[in-house]
């Protein structure tokens, strides 16, 4: 009961801080206001030329370059009216230690008339935005994004501590004999998982659900005492803090296995070296150790895998990589004009046409001995 | 053998009717593809019917019915309110090519060779074989007749097959029915309608009434009861005439007198200028012009070159106008912006000639197709061979750019929503070909083009610049008005602090002069502080008014007062630079005073923030 209480105590303690530094935000308008200043908030520029590598870290963050939301436009003043409105919801929610996920947010705004939100991406962007003034996650803030079903399957036992109507309480959950063949779903905040214990070598984090599906029907995770992560696409925050948290905390490696385009190679980068989108929160997201498998564009020559032709946007994606400072280095550069060259794209699932156990049993093998995990 | 050769070909060679080589070479006419025949049966008749309203003082009002007879051939219709034709004239105006009464003339007119209408009706029995119909009366009194007609070719004479004097209900007028083969279009602007409506856009006196062949009637109305001034004749002007002209000129001459043929047969030419002209060729004022040289001749017409002589005369021509022009383009487009410049005359190779020019914007016009250029030659629309044309060229030569408009390689045809007409008239409009369907480039005349649609382009540059200045404005009032103070509340609120005053930063957006009164109050009496920030880029100058009920004390400083209906005006005057603050300070006792706002004298309202700016000067003083 007192570890209980301690808990809570801590998180009021959390709550506070946070309350305060959105408040600071209010108090530097409203400071503006008595100073004669035409109100403005600064925030780090959010693209691909204002990230810059952390040496310490290892990861990409924002480099110095800041934008003005500024009430000298009517975008501007517009957004520093639905960050007062949205912090004052925010500081109510903590008030009454209640949360809300990302979309409720969007809706609550419907009755902020002038404040009111477009669109979803829009308040997106602005829980993102508070982030980088505050330096605090969302989770700070109370809210939460949508579970997005990203899952795990592998010998590894956790502890969640859940938090319901002001009660908290564990649970210890084996992620292959307490779990259905679906695995264990992440939920949107790992840092309240505890690892209990683990038999595995390494974690491979995996793009489709096929080949995930695939990898389980062919016992790799048994075979190879390995823990599947299945990304779901562009991985959520939740899925990439977890892996992140794994390698460091049990010293596993992660590899990542995604189909060989370019947008998967996106899902790599955010992976291993920080997206630009939350380039704020590299540090406590991205896992530098993390080690891509492929598909590369040399695998496509290689295995001789079946193809589609690029598509215009493919190409301009492709390029547009070519400029980004997290893929200048020499593999990639090698790799994408390789990529540029054939005028073709595999995916993952192509393995298939050497038969379905080809994956498992020739080419994940020969690329694990590669990079030396196996 | 050569000699037998020359003798074969002599019994061989004979005169060549005009009627018969126009038989031949009809396209050169415009009577090539079925669908533009037709529109150039339509055009000869309505150019007509228009000058010969004109030239009698009628307000035109004219009829084109089209009627399918079958697969291939249409029936046209033309009918108009002018003066009629006298009854021996009828058979030689439609049945005889180059019979005319505007071909001698030097003066602006639609028709100029007399080849238009009559080639409808060769070209009529050509293809349907079916004779020219025309009915035709000159007054209320006279009998209206009646002719059926063809063209003998071969001797470009009228052929009468059927002539009576029939029933007409109308007071006076020409109708002419003519059966062609043709093809019926509407959907593009070369048709039959958009021919129509081009020609109501720069003949806004006239009404004109389209019934198509599915029985659609279209009333194209007139927008002004004035006729167009009615040009006059002039003489030629020395400037660009020809040697072989002026050879012919002084052969045939009554005058007895070089300087008397001078200063008579042409125009602008005076006693002084005339005796200049023989001084500077060298040729005695007082020679026969007939027994002048060709080198002396030669040497006349170098002379005119380098005396300078006075433009012609510009009563033969009748421009538009701008108004009219506005007007015309306002009754067939629907459009947020039109600028129109009528050029003053200029001259090529001799002839006068004005350039007009129109521009329309925005409205219901495309945004992303190419627009569309309305060419114009004596108030007729040019349909065709818009490539080819000095009017088009001079279009392409602008760089529309700068008008917010998509041009791509900087040069062509732009695309936006626009309407660009180009209207030229002279005396001798120079076209490409006979069919008149494009202006030559001639340099004067694509100049003068490039100048007019630059001047109307200019009028709409002002306008968009107008509009962003606005939208600015807008957007800026959008700021100050509804998103600071909801900013300035909400801030204020969630930090449970009194709201701040959001004046300064309002004058601060919009550039503004500040003027913020505050007001303490000790005791017996109010402190009052006037601010006054400028935040504008320039000097400001203005007088600030403060009307108290009683009078003001310790002002620093000092204000010049005066009195009236029992109240006082404190007045100071204030000059004050850029990013500069004054001050002014005073106590009163009364709270009623101190609680007005202040008053502004000598500035516009919009440039002030915190203060009720005066409309005019006062009279108090």
């Amino acid at each position: 009961m007192k570890a209980e209480k301690d808990l809570l105590k801590i998180k009021k303690e959390k709550d506070s801080v946070t309350k305060q530094k959105l408040l600071k935000i209010i108090e530097s308008i409203y400071d503006q206001f008595s100073r004669e200043q035409i109100p403005q908030l600064l925030i780090p520029t959010r693209t691909k030329s204002n990230i810059e590598f952390n040496e310490e870290s290892e990861v990409w963050v924002y480099g110095d370059r800041e934008s003005a939301r500024s009430c000298k436009t009517v975008r501007g003043a517009y957004s520093l009216l639905k960050s007062s409105y949205t912090i004052e919801f925010l500081k109510k929610q903590l008030d009454e230690s209640r949360s809300s996920t990302l979309r409720e947010l969007y809706y609550i705004s419907e009755g902020w008339k002038l404040a009111k939100f477009r669109e979803q991406p829009e308040s997106d962007r602005m829980i993102e935005d508070l982030e980088i003034i505050t330096e605090l996650q969302r989770e700070n803030f109370h809210v939460r994004p949508e579970e997005n079903g990203a899952t795990i399957f592998g010998p590894i036992r956790i502890k969640e501590n859940v938090e319901r109507r002001g009660q908290v309480s564990e649970r210890v959950i084996h992620c292959v004999d307490d779990v259905g063949e679906g695995g264990y779903q992440i939920p949107y905040n790992v840092d309240n998982l505890d690892f209990v214990e683990h038999d595995a070598k390494f974690i491979i984090a995996i793009e489709t659900g096929g080949m995930r599906d695939r990898l389980i029907e062919n016992g790799f995770d048994t075979d190879y005492d390995t823990i599947i992560v299945h990304l779901k696409g562009q991985p959520a925050r939740s899925t990439r803090r977890l892996l992140k948290r794994m390698n460091e905390r049990l010293k596993l490696p992660v590899v990542v296995f995604t189909d060989g385009d370019p947008w998967s190679y996106r899902i790599f980068a955010s992976v291993a070296y920080g997206s630009i989108k939350s380039a704020h929160m590299s540090e406590y997201l991205a896992t530098p150790a993390a080690q891509f498998i492929g598909v590369r564009p040399s695998d496509i020559v290689n295995y001789d895998l079946p193809t589609d032709k690029l598509s215009d946007q493919d190409v301009r994606a492709l390029q547009s990589e070519l400029t980004d400072p997290r893929f200048a280095t020499d593999f990639w550069k090698e790799e994408i004009n390789l990529q540029l060259e054939l005028k073709r794209k595999s995916e993952q699932q192509a393995f298939a046409s050497r038969g379905l156990d080809y994956v498992t049993d020739v080419y994940l093998p020969e690329r694990l001995t590669d990079l030396g995990i196996v | 053998m050569a000699e037998n050769i020359a003798e074969k070909l002599a019994q061989k060679q004979r005169e060549i009717s005009i009627a018969e080589f126009f038989e031949k070479n009809r396209h050169i006419l415009g009577f090539d593809s079925s669908t533009r025949s037709l529109i150039t049966s339509v055009k000869e008749g309505v150019d007509n019917a228009l000058d010969a309203c004109e030239e009698s003082g009628v307000l035109p009002d004219i009829l084109i019915e089209i009627k399918k007879v079958d697969k291939d051939n249409y029936r046209v219709i033309i009918e108009d309110n002018g003066p009629g034709i006298v009854k021996e004239q009828i058979p030689r105006v439609f049945g005889k090519l180059l019979y005319g009464s505007r071909f001698h003339a030097l003066k602006q007119s639609r028709g100029q060779q007399g080849i238009g209408i009559s080639a409808v009706v060769l070209y009529a029995q050509l293809t349907s074989g079916r004779p020219t119909a025309v009915y035709s009366k000159t007054g209320k009194d006279e009998d209206a007749h009646y002719y059926e007609l063809v063209i003998n070719t071969q001797t470009n004479e009228p052929e009468i097959l059927m002539e009576r004097v029939v029933p007409w209900d109308r007071p006076h007028g020409t109708r002419i029915e003519v059966e062609v083969e043709g093809t019926y279009v509407r959907a593009r602007k070369q048709s039959i309608y958009g021919y129509a409506k081009s020609t109501a856009i720069v003949n806004p006196h006239a009404r004109l009434t389209l019934v198509e062949p599915n029985g659609d009637t279209e009333v194209f109305e007139r927008v002004t009861e004035i006729l167009p001034i009615e040009p006059c004749e002039i003489l030629p002007h020395p400037e660009g005439i020809e040697l072989g002209t002026l050879i012919k000129m002084l052969r045939y001459t009554e005058r007895r007198r070089l300087t008397s043929f001078l200063t008579n047969e042409f125009g602008r030419i005076g006693q002084k200028t005339a005796k200049e002209i023989c001084a500077k060729a060298g040729i005695d004022p007082d020679v026969n012009p007939s027994d002048l040289s060709r080198d002396q001749a030669k040497r006349l017409l170098e002379a005119f070159k380098t005396v300078k002589i006075i433009a012609p005369s510009t009563e033969c021509l009748s421009p538009i106008t701008e108004e009219l022009i506005r007007k015309g383009l306002e009754k067939e487009y629907d459009v947020d912006f039109i600028a129109t410049t009528t050029r003053d005359a200029s001259v090529h190779t001799g002839n006068p000639f004005i350039v007009e020019a129109g521009i329309a914007y925005g409205g219901s016009l495309p945004k992303e197709e190419r627009i569309d250029i309305l060419r114009f030659a004596n108030r007729v629309p040019l349909l065709y061979q818009q490539g080819g044309c000095a009017s088009t060229h001079a279009v392409e030569k602008i760089n529309w750019r700068n008008y917010e408009l998509l041009q791509p390689g900087g040069s062509g045809i732009p695309q936006g929503p626009i309407v660009v007409l180009t209207h030229v008239a002279s005396t001798n409009v120079p076209f490409t070909s006979e069919s008149k369907e494009a202006i030559a480039d001639i340099p004067e005349i694509v100049d003068e083009i490039e100048l007019a649609v630059r001047d109307v382009a200019r009028g709409l540059k002002n306008y968009l610049a107008k509009q962003k200045i606005l939208a600015k404005r807008k957007e800026k009032e959008e700021i100050i008005e509804r998103v600071l103070p909801k900013l300035a509340e909400k801030v204020s609120e969630i930090k449970g602090a009194p709201q701040p005053d959001i004046q300064p930063i309002v004058a601060k957006i919009m550039g503004n002069v500040l003027v913020q009164k505050t007001t303490e109050q000790n005791d017996a009496a109010c402190t009052v502080t006037i601010r006054i920030k400028n935040f504008s880029e320039s000097l400001k100058e203005f007088k600030l008014h403060e009307v108290s009920s009683v009078e003001i004390e310790d002002s620093t400083p000092k204000p010049r007062v005066s009195s009236f209906d029992g109240s006082f005006d404190n007045m100071w005057k204030v000059s004050i630079k850029p990013k500069s603050e004054k001050k002014v300070r005073y106590k009163v006792k009364s709270e009623e005073s101190a609680n007005t706002s202040p008053l502004v004298e000598g500035i516009l309202a919009e440039m002030v923030t915190g203060a009720n700016a005066l409309p005019k000067k006062r009279t108090s003083e």
